[in-house]
């Protein structure tokens, strides 16, 4: 469960996110919708305690990342945008080097990259080096990695970047799943489809700050308009950098 | 479902096995910081030593032949150059610009009243025309002169009796030698470099790691997922300078052993030089060159953690590998006596007790202490500056 109130962050003169306040609860999928630079990445990263919030209150299962930075990186499982793989590694150490960090022992590291080699299907690619891998596969590694250590609550930024199109579809399958599972789910994402088929709850974020936010049904009944697109354009203004 | 039950980590091991690990599989940095440096520098040096060696040699063995103008004015001195082994040559047209357009190294002229003041028992004037700026010149410049002036004091002695005078007259002061020089402290002037040399690979062996492990991470976008697991991020820095210091280590170590091998091949059996390295040798001065290492390893980590990217990195870092040629040049131009309070400056202390570990002589182990404690302490400041540098927000963004 994630309470974000009022955040706020700058960059020198750019203020890049202004006023961004949001829930995300267990058992849900919570879909930050909005143009490039608009402001999610930094939103994630203060989430995830590698930025400072200049102002505004953030709390992950209680947890202030300001506070309790530690306690809350072990609850959390993050891929972020720059999947950031070692390409001198193969997956399996990529990910076991994480489940180290995570003070994981080796036993509860094979059960687990077991488990998570078959729900990605990554059976093929397991135990080769990383170098040359294509997106699909990067992506599933860069899951894996972020879900050794069993975290509670998931953040994705731009997780389907680059991917085709059944590499997406197995992406969105695990990520279901993980709804299943009872994990509160974040993603990131500049593209409607994606929200439309995977958010319980979609915030829309523009120019730093959230213009709209609910489910599908509640933000098309208050734009007035009949589908999702055309409620996204009326709620954010324009359709710049948006794909559909 | 909540997360497993986790033991308290140490970052800084793992974090120390994952980057060996990985830079090792890296053939590039492998080949430059194990091999190339090992192998090169000695090889490189010995190759050096046998072509100039063998260059000066054939130079002072090789028959001397001057162009003389006038050479029938001075006929007892020509005589004298025959019997040394010299070949008179004709004179050129323009001695002047043959020398100068190298065609002759050296060109003698006896001057027109070289016979009168001859025979007055006055200096006869012989001029040497050379270039001495040119370095091949040096060794027949040498030769002739030197010719010119054993029969000049041939002569000189000859005179003096004539006139009934004992020749020792001439010799009012005996010099003698007493040559308290060992074959092994000797060793020092042809191992002059080897501070140099390893200077150097304490900075370089450990540059490609430090370039990697921080500017390539950032770059590469691994330093943000990272930095979300839950190590304190010095950890993570210190991990990485530890496989830093690593390399740096082995590649010092390989360079020590490889010289080891390659200086008995050196051509100095003739001059009394004790080249070899005892194993004792060889660990003392790793002793005294690991706090180097340590320091250039904070100093590059330091650097790297600045740069944005592998390239910003470099070209930090060509200006760093100058840092340690500093007093190694100082100490090669002007060489000092080791003093005490030296021993408590970084790099120049190592410069200097390679030196006398080298000589052979026993080195105090306070020298030592003070060598080592100083590097350290400056080596582990820089490391600490580099973790706060860790700590800043900004140090996840890369050059987009």
């Amino acid at each position: 469960m994630i309470v974000v109130k009022n955040l706020h962050k700058s960059f020198g003169d750019v203020k890049a996110v202004c006023g961004v306040s949001f829930e995300a609860r267990d058992g849900e999928i919570t879909g930050l919708l909005g143009p490039n630079g608009a402001g999610k990445t930094t939103t994630l990263r203060m989430l995830y305690s590698l930025l400072p919030p200049d102002e505004g209150e953030i709390r992950i299962d209680g947890l202030d990342p300001g506070k309790d930075a530690m306690e809350i990186k072990r609850t959390l499982g993050v891929v972020p945008d720059g999947r950031g793989l070692y390409n001198r590694l193969t997956a399996r150490e990529n990910i076991e080097y994480f489940g180290e960090l995570h003070g994981m022992t080796r036993a509860q590291m094979n059960e687990r990259i077991d488990h998570l080699t078959k729900t990605l299907g990554m059976e093929d690619f397991i135990d080769r080096r990383t170098e040359g891998f294509s997106q699909g596969q990067r992506v599933k590694v860069a899951i894996a990695r972020a879900m050794v250590h069993s975290p509670q609550t998931v953040l994705l930024d731009e997780p389907s970047n680059g991917l085709d199109v059944m590499a997406t579809r197995a992406l969105r399958n695990y990520i279901l799943c993980l709804k299943r599972d009872g994990h509160s789910v974040v993603l990131s994402t500049h593209i409607m489809q994606e929200v439309a088929a995977l958010c319980d709850r979609i915030v829309i974020i523009a120019k730093g700050a959230v213009a709209a936010d609910g489910t599908a049904e509640e933000l098309m009944e208050r734009s007035g308009s009949s589908s999702l697109e055309d409620a996204f354009v009326k709620l954010i203004g324009s359709d710049e950098g948006l794909l559909a | 479902m909540s997360g497993v039950k986790q033991r308290q980590v140490n970052g800084i091991g793992t974090v120390f096995r994952k980057e060996t690990r990985e830079n090792f599989r890296d053939r590039r940095t492998v080949f430059n910081t194990l091999l190339l440096g090992p192998i090169l520098f000695p090889f490189m040096f010995i190759a050096l030593v046998w072509f100039t060696t063998s260059a000066e040699q054939e130079r002072a063995e090789k028959t001397l032949e001057v162009p003389v103008i006038g050479a029938e004015l001075a006929p007892s001195l020509m005589r004298f150059l025959e019997q040394q082994g010299t070949v008179i040559k004709a004179p050129p047209v323009d001695p002047e610009a043959v020398v100068r357009s190298q065609e002759e190294l050296v060109v003698l002229r006896i001057l027109p009243e070289y016979p009168e003041k001859w025979l007055a028992g006055e200096p006869a004037p012989v001029e040497v025309i050379a270039d001495p700026s040119r370095q091949e010149s040096s060794v027949a410049i040498g030769r002739v002169k030197n010719l010119l002036a054993v029969y000049g004091q041939q002569t000189g002695l000859l005179r003096l009796q004539l006139r009934g005078v004992a020749p020792q007259a001439m010799a009012a002061v005996d010099v003698r030698d007493v040559d308290l020089s060992t074959a092994k402290s000797r060793a020092i002037l042809a191992m002059i470099f080897l501070p140099y040399v390893l200077m150097i690979t304490a900075f370089t062996g450990g540059m490609h790691l430090a370039m990697d492990t921080t500017a390539g991470e950032k770059e590469r976008k691994s330093l943000e997922p990272l930095f979300i697991n839950p190590v304190p991020r010095w950890q993570i820095m210190v991990g990485k300078l530890l496989t830093t210091t690593l390399f740096a280590m082995a590649s010092l170590a390989l360079t020590l052993v490889s010289f080891k091998l390659v200086l008995p091949l050196m051509p100095v059996g003739t001059f009394g030089i004790d080249l070899s390295l005892s194993v004792t040798a060889l660990l003392q001065i790793l002793l005294v060159i690991a706090p180097v290492a340590i320091l250039a390893a904070s100093l590059l980590t330091l650097l790297a953690s600045f740069a944005k990217t592998y390239r910003e990195a470099q070209s930090y870092m060509s200006l760093v590998v100058m840092i340690p040629l500093i007093p190694s040049i100082i100490f090669m131009a002007n060489p000092i006596k080791p003093e005490l309070w030296m021993m408590s400056v970084p790099l120049f202390s190592q410069n200097l007790l390679i030196g006398e570990i080298i000589r052979g002589d026993g080195v105090p182990a306070l020298w030592y202490a003070l060598s080592i404690g100083s590097t350290l302490v400056i080596g582990l400041t820089l490391a600490a500056v580099a973790a706060t540098l860790y700590n800043r927000p900004r140090i996840i963004f890369s050059g987009s």
